[in-house]
């Protein structure tokens, strides 16, 4: 439906470059990175609001990189919703289809259907300043939604909102989503990018990084960037030695990083490439573990810190390992910093990527 | 701010201040109480004084009205626009605020004169601006935009692009977006600066009097009945004059306030 073809954006020392995706009829595509690596900037672009340097841009085959803003319909909802101040939230809806010339009747349908699609009944004649975040973000929502976009641009809708609001939001872009609408989400956070988009495209330094299906990103991380964003802290690169066996015969080989020799079970042949390792698939003990375990090291711990998901423990092994852990073993072990301590993990939790 | 929780540095500038505000308010006042009230009753009275005090509101409002539809679009592109020169068209805007009235007078007489293209064009409709209401609005509004210009400038300046960008993406024209996003926001600036430009047209001399001094607008009338009589016959022209303005100053700007908060 919509092709993104080499689009770049030179904006003072900032660049988007030769940015390339497709996004599907009814996809709900995430692009996902840090802030300031040009989400914002290449969703104005497809928006229209910023005229792209270079690059294509196709909507149901039609190339559109220079129409105008007006006649795209890829309607982009803003972090901070844009909701005109001066008038009603009643009138905020009305407007894109006053534009549309829609008659009295056919706006007045409209907005009833719209403001009990996502809450906002008793919102309709309240001007947006006195709104909270989550309602004008509804709002903002219905505003788009009034003149049927082909796609929606969402510029990090949910970030400026509460956890309650959030989860509320996410549900209702789900069902929009489900009802067909086409969704481009730009977003720094991959937990709600899990939640919502079937396609994500990671970006990283004005490009995009990698693109496919949450379950490929997770699962086959392409680069060491894309892997910390996604909340994967052990990536290591190197190389792969071995005898080179069948295609698909999986077998143990030794993966070098730096001075040290990790054991990978494998269907992979030997060569240049990286690893994964789930930092909450190493064990972490204080005498040396005697199991079927191939991979034990002794280390030094070099910091502790809280996270959402536990503790997280980072053992210096010769590459820093982060191992994640419950309250209760942090305290049952008695860990502190600089504590020598050791580590282990199966060949089979160890992921290979060739390069 | 209780009297004794002043510390010096309050003190040394609330007299500082207070001098200021002395020094605008002492001769105004002055004048009040040295006028009797049976001059001011008699001045009003005085169908020259009101035809000259309606002729001096009247052009001003007019002159203000007409130049309007011209300078904030100007201001508009002033506020939004990137081009060649903008530096040089904001000084040129701002040139009649710093040159002497007189010679603002003595160049807009240039420009409308019977010989110049506009004393033409006013000959062949068998009017002048020379001598007429039309020079008079001239002239008063050669001295009092660059007050219009600058505030509606900076209202535009402070309504947020995103905000223009959110109507075109909602398929707004950039008409309908200056009519239904910008200029609503940008109203209270606005406002602001019609009424700083109508109230600079009415206390208008220099330029004026160059221009036309018939009909007579209430600053030439005051200067000459001063020039003539004296302070005491001139006085009470000046305090009707100066009532009526703020009056009308006053009831404009809470107007101005009460829409603008409406609006936002």
């Amino acid at each position: 439906m919509l092709r993104v073809d080499s689009l770049t954006k030179k904006l003072g020392d900032f660049e988007i470059s030769n940015v390339s995706f497709d996004v599907g009829e009814g996809d709900y595509f995430a692009l996902l990175g840090a802030s300031g690596v040009g989400k914002s900037i290449l969703l104005e672009a497809l928006a229209g609001i910023m005229p792209p340097d270079s690059g294509h841009l196709f909507l149901d085959g039609k190339e559109i990189t220079h129409e105008k803003i007006q006649k795209r319909r890829l309607v982009l909802v803003h972090q901070n919703q844009s909701l005109f101040p001066h008038l009603t939230v009643r009138q905020n809806i009305a407007y894109g289809l006053k534009c549309l010339g829609r008659t009295r009747e056919v706006m007045r349908r409209k907005i009833g259907q719209l403001a009990e699609a996502v809450a906002i009944e008793g919102l309709l004649d309240r001007y947006p300043p006195t709104l909270s975040g989550g309602e004008a973000q509804r709002v903002a929502l219905a505003r788009s939604l009034a003149i049927e976009p082909r796609c929606l641009l969402l510029d990090e809708p949910l970030s400026a909102l509460d956890n309650h609001s959030r989860h509320e939001l996410r549900a209702l872009l789900r069902e929009v989503n489900r009802q067909g609408y086409t969704i481009i989400h730009v977003t720094h956070d991959f937990e709600e990018t899990i939640s919502l988009a079937n396609r994500i495209a990671v970006m990283e330094k004005g490009s995009i990084a990698q693109v496919g299906s949450p379950q490929e990103i997770f699962h086959h991380p392409r680069s060491e960037f894309v892997a910390k964003f996604i909340g994967i802290k052990n990536f290591f690169h190197g190389e792969l030695n071995g005898q080179m066996g069948e295609a698909d015969s999986f077998r143990t080989g030794n993966f070098t990083t730096g001075d040290l020799s990790i054991c990978v079970y494998t269907d992979h042949q030997p060569g240049l490439g990286h690893v994964c390792i789930g930092s909450d698939e190493i064990v972490i003990s204080t005498g040396k573990p005697s199991s079927s375990a191939r991979n034990i090291f002794a280390g030094v711990i070099k910091d502790i810190s809280n996270t959402r998901s536990g503790i997280e423990v980072i053992v210096d092994i010769g590459r820093e390992v982060a191992v994640l852990i419950t309250p209760e073993s942090l305290v049952s072990m008695g860990l502190s910093y600089g504590d020598t301590v050791w580590i282990e993990f199966k060949a089979t939790a160890v992921k290979f990527f060739p390069k | 701010m209780k009297l004794r929780n002043l510390d010096k540095f309050d003190l040394i500038f609330s007299i500082l201040g207070g001098a200021v505000l002395l020094f605008v308010i002492a001769p105004l006042f002055s004048m009040v109480i040295k006028t009797p009230a049976a001059d001011l009753v008699a001045t009003a009275a005085e169908a020259e004084v009101q035809g000259s005090i309606f002729l001096t509101l009247w052009c001003s409002m007019a002159a203000t009205a007409l130049f309007a539809v011209s300078a904030i679009p100007l201001a508009y592109l002033l506020a939004r626009k990137q081009f060649r020169g903008k530096r040089l068209v904001i000084a040129v805007i701002d040139l009649p605020i710093v040159i002497p009235h007189s010679a603002a007078g003595i160049a807009i007489l240039g420009f409308i004169n019977r010989d110049s293209l506009l004393g033409h064009a006013a000959g062949y409709f068998g009017t002048s601006f020379v001598g007429g209401e039309g020079g008079i609005m001239l002239a008063m509004a050669f001295v009092s935009i660059p007050f219009l210009l600058s505030a509606a400038r900076n209202g535009f300046l402070g309504v947020p692009v995103r905000l223009e960008k959110a109507a075109l993406n909602l398929g707004a024209s950039p008409l309908r977006v200056f009519f239904t996003v910008s200029l609503p926001l940008a109203w209270r600036d606005i406002v602001s600066g019609l009424v700083l430009m109508w109230a600079r047209g009415l206390s208008e001399f220099g330029a004026v009097v160059i221009v036309a001094y018939h009909p007579i607008v209430t600053p030439v009338m005051i200067f000459e009945r001063f020039g003539a009589y004296g302070l005491k016959y001139a006085r009470p022209v000046a305090v009707i004059f100066i009532a009526v303005c703020l009056v009308l100053f006053l009831v404009l700007r809470l107007l101005a306030r009460e829409r603008s908060d409406v609006a936002r």
